[in-house]
């Protein structure tokens, strides 16, 4: 399966992380698939590694889908980590794909969550469209060959 | 699972270094991380245990410049090898375009070279990816190690041992030194890009 964003998707993506981040006060929004690559990413992240929070993030996802499969639980669908001044958040969007929203405390939780909730069936329903298109379009013709 | 984006020009490519424990898979991308400029490299990541053995994975992108106007952008990441981290293994290998097998020259290795050879197909089968598809690159490491105390395998030995069925491109290294390193490194981001672009090229006749 092949990943395809046109410029069309990624704006309607953007519209939502950015309705996110106006919505929310959180500072920053990323979106990354399972396998830990960035899809998009909305916000003040000027200092971030956003490359490696994307890859730990989705490993820490992984991990964690893990215990909830030992536990009898098919997943966790979100994530919270506290720290003193960051937070973190991270929400499963659809099958493939993670959000993962950055707030200090200028906002609480329970906006974060009360946005999200807004939003994610918006995503959901964009991601959807392009995971399909890469799988019905473009898995079968291109096996590389050896 | 190459992300294509259009609005940015960009295709990232996800690489796996995979192989047995201990045999140089996290020194490889120390080197690289060494010995490449700031402008095109991000921080390397590595989740280890205190004795220095990867415990998730190690973890480096890196910019590859513009194929057909497109930003070329690889992620590089290595598995931990011990047998036991078998559920980890498969959790890295999500996603994955291109795999750098990683041999273990010493003699008294050979066994774990085959059984983690065979555990990378597994684990790709699982995925419905053949091992035999996949753009693929063995590397035969510590070869720094021969005329030492330390036995190690000849190479046409480990050729007939990992690569007699697969006949990919592979390469004598020694991760610790660099020899080789490099060169897996161009063989199997070049297999990844031309995999890739020939997917764009099929890409765009069907949107034209």
């Amino acid at each position: 399966m092949n990943i395809v964003i046109t410029d069309k998707d990624m704006k309607k993506i953007n519209y939502c992380l950015n309705k996110m981040v106006s919505s929310s006060m959180a500072h920053s929004v990323l979106l990354i698939d399972r396998s830990g690559q960035l899809i998009a990413h909305h916000g003040n992240t000027p200092e971030l590694d956003i490359l490696s929070l994307s890859a730990l993030t989705a490993a820490n996802f992984g991990a964690t889908a893990e215990i909830a499969r030992i536990l009898g639980e098919e997943e966790f669908t979100l994530l919270f980590h506290k720290g003193k001044n960051e937070n973190v958040y991270f929400s499963a969007v659809g099958e493939h794909v993670i959000l993962v929203t950055l707030f200090d405390d200028r906002t609480s939780l329970g906006l974060i969550r009360l946005q999200i909730n807004k939003i994610i069936d918006e995503l959901s329903s964009i991601l959807f469209s392009i995971f399909e298109k890469g799988r019905v379009k473009l898995s079968d013709p291109f096996r590389p060959s050896s | 699972m190459p992300f294509i984006n259009f609005s940015k020009d960009e295709i990232q490519c996800k690489i796996v270094y995979y192989g047995a424990g201990f045999c140089g898979k996290t020194t490889n991308l120390q080197y690289i991380y060494n010995q490449t400029m700031e402008d095109i490299k991000g921080k390397m990541v590595s989740i280890d245990t205190k004795g220095d053995r990867t415990l998730f994975f190690d973890f480096l992108s890196l910019s590859l410049g513009k194929i057909r106007g497109f930003d070329i952008r690889v992620q590089l990441y290595t598995v931990p090898g011990q047998v036991h981290y078998d559920a980890t293994r498969k959790l890295v290998l999500k996603g994955v375009d291109g795999v750098v097998f990683v041999a273990d020259s010493l003699k008294v290795q050979r066994k774990k070279n085959i059984e983690s050879l065979i555990n990378l197909a597994k684990n790709l089968a699982e995925k419905g990816i053949s091992i035999r598809s996949i753009p693929l690159v063995i590397q035969y490491n510590k070869r720094d190690l021969d005329g030492t105390d330390s036995e190690i395998l000849p190479f046409d030995i480990l050729e007939k041992d990992l690569n007699s069925m697969l006949k990919v491109p592979s390469f004598s290294a020694s991760a610790l030194k660099g020899n080789g390193v490099f060169e897996t490194l161009r063989e199997i981001s070049k297999l990844v890009v031309k995999d890739v672009s020939r997917k764009i090229m099929l890409l765009d006749k069907q949107l034209r």
